[in-house]
C-alpha cells in the first residue's frame, strides 16, 4: 500500500514574542518623554481657534498662561466667560495687574500665552491685555492651533 | 554518596513573562494622560502704556490702514466694505505702495516703514474672527518678508536665523510689523 505522507513545512509557525517587552518599553519610554502631565486643572472650557501664520514658543520656562473661556459648571453646562490664572478663576479683572506684575518680577522675560475660547467676546480679551500692559508684561502670544 | 543524591535545585529565576503586561499597563496609563500641548500661537508685543506727559508722535492719515471688524464679522477696510479673504492682498498693496517698481497711489502708505495697520473691533466680536483678521495681516507681512529674503539672499525668510543680521535688517528696516490693536467700541447689541 502506498503510504502518503502529509506534506508540511518544517518551519515553526509561531511569531516570536520574546522581543515584545522591548517594543512595548520603547513605546512606553517615548510616551513618558513626550508627556507633559496637566499642570493645572482647567476651570474654563477652551476650544482653540485656528490660524495659519503661527509660531512655536520655544522657551517653555518663560511662558505663563491665562485661560479665558466660559466657566465649567457641570459635565456639560457652561456659564459666563471667566479668566483663569494658574489654578483659580480671577473674578476681579483689575487683580490681573498685580498677579502678572509679580510673575514678571520673578521672570523678567515672561511670555504670556493667552488661551482663549474661540467664541469669547473680544472685549474681555482687551480688558485683560490692558491689564497686561499696565503690569508691563508686553510679550504675549495668542494660543492657536495650526490651520489644516 | 550523599552528595550525589541531593536533589537538583531549580534555577533561581525571576518570572519574566508578566513583564510585557506591566509595561503595557504603564503604556496605557501614559497614553491616556498624555495631552499634546498646543504651544503654538500668534506672537505679539503689546505697546507700553503711553506716558501722559508725552504727546504721541503725529501719524499721517495715509500711513494708517484702518481695519474695522464688527460683531458679525463684517470688515471695513479704510471705509470700504470688503471680505476677509481680500484683506491680505489689500494689506500687501498698502504696505508696498511707493516701493520701487510700484506706482505711488494716494491714500496708501508712503513707505513700508511708515505703514501702520490698525485693527479695531467691537466688544462683541468673537475672538476667532479677530484672530482670523490678525492672521491675515501677519500673513501679508510674512509673505512680503519672504519675497524680500528670496530676492536679497536667495533663501526663504523662515530659513534665516532670528539673531542673524539679514533677519534683523528685513524685520526691522524693510518691513517692520506695525500692528495696532485699538480699544474696541462698546458696540450696540
Amino acid at each position: 500500500m502506498a503510504h502518503f505522507k502529509k506534506k508540511s513545512a518544517n518551519t515553526k509557525q509561531d511569531v516570536p514574542t520574546s522581543a515584545m517587552p522591548d517594543v512595548v518599553f520603547m513605546l512606553l519610554i517615548f510616551f513618558m518623554v513626550t508627556t507633559v502631565l496637566r499642570e493645572v486643572e482647567l476651570k474654563v472650557q477652551i476650544d482653540y481657534t485656528q490660524a495659519e501664520n503661527i509660531e512655536k514658543i520655544e522657551q517653555k520656562r518663560l511662558v505663563s498662561y491665562i485661560y479665558i473661556g466660559p466657566e465649567r459648571l457641570g459635565p456639560t453646562e457652561v456659564g459666563e466667560s471667566k479668566v483663569q490664572i494658574d489654578d483659580a478663576i480671577v473674578e476681579d479683572i483689575n487683580a490681573i495687574r498685580t498677579i502678572m506684575y509679580d510673575k514678571l518680577m520673578e521672570q523678567p522675560r515672561l511670555i504670556v500665552s493667552l488661551r482663549v475660547d474661540r467664541d469669547s467676546d473680544f472685549g474681555l480679551i482687551t480688558d485683560v491685555t490692558q491689564e497686561l500692559r499696565h503690569a508691563g508684561t508686553l510679550r504675549i502670544n495668542y494660543s492657536t492651533k495650526r490651520e489644516i | 554518596m550523599a552528595l550525589l543524591n541531593k536533589k537538583k535545585r531549580p534555577d533561581p529565576e525571576i518570572p519574566g513573562s508578566s513583564l510585557a503586561d506591566i509595561a503595557f499597563l504603564l503604556l496605557i496609563f501614559f497614553l491616556v494622560t498624555t495631552t499634546i500641548n498646543v504651544d503654538t500661537g500668534i506672537g505679539l508685543t503689546l505697546p507700553p502704556i503711553p506716558d501722559e506727559n508725552v504727546e504721541p508722535p503725529p501719524i499721517k492719515e495715509r500711513n494708517l490702514l484702518n481695519i474695522l471688524v464688527n460683531a458679525q464679522g463684517l470688515v471695513l477696510l479704510d471705509e470700504t466694505p470688503s471680505s476677509i479673504t481680500e484683506v491680505k492682498q489689500k494689506v500687501k498693496d498698502f504696505i508696498t505702495n511707493c516701493e520701487p517698481g510700484n506706482p505711488c497711489v494716494e491714500n496708501l502708505s508712503e513707505d513700508p516703514t511708515d505703514a501702520i495697520i490698525s485693527i479695531k473691533t467691537d466688544r462683541q466680536t468673537p475672538y476667532n474672527i479677530y484672530i482670523n483678521m490678525l492672521d491675515e495681516v501677519i500673513g501679508a507681512y510674512n509673505e512680503l518678508r519672504d519675497e524680500k529674503a528670496r530676492a536679497l539672499y536667495g533663501v526663504p525668510f523662515s530659513a534665516l536665523e532670528e539673531t542673524s543680521e539679514q533677519y534683523q535688517s528685513i524685520a526691522k528696516d524693510v518691513y517692520p510689523k506695525k500692528i495696532s490693536i485699538a480699544e474696541p467700541d462698546e458696540g450696540n447689541s
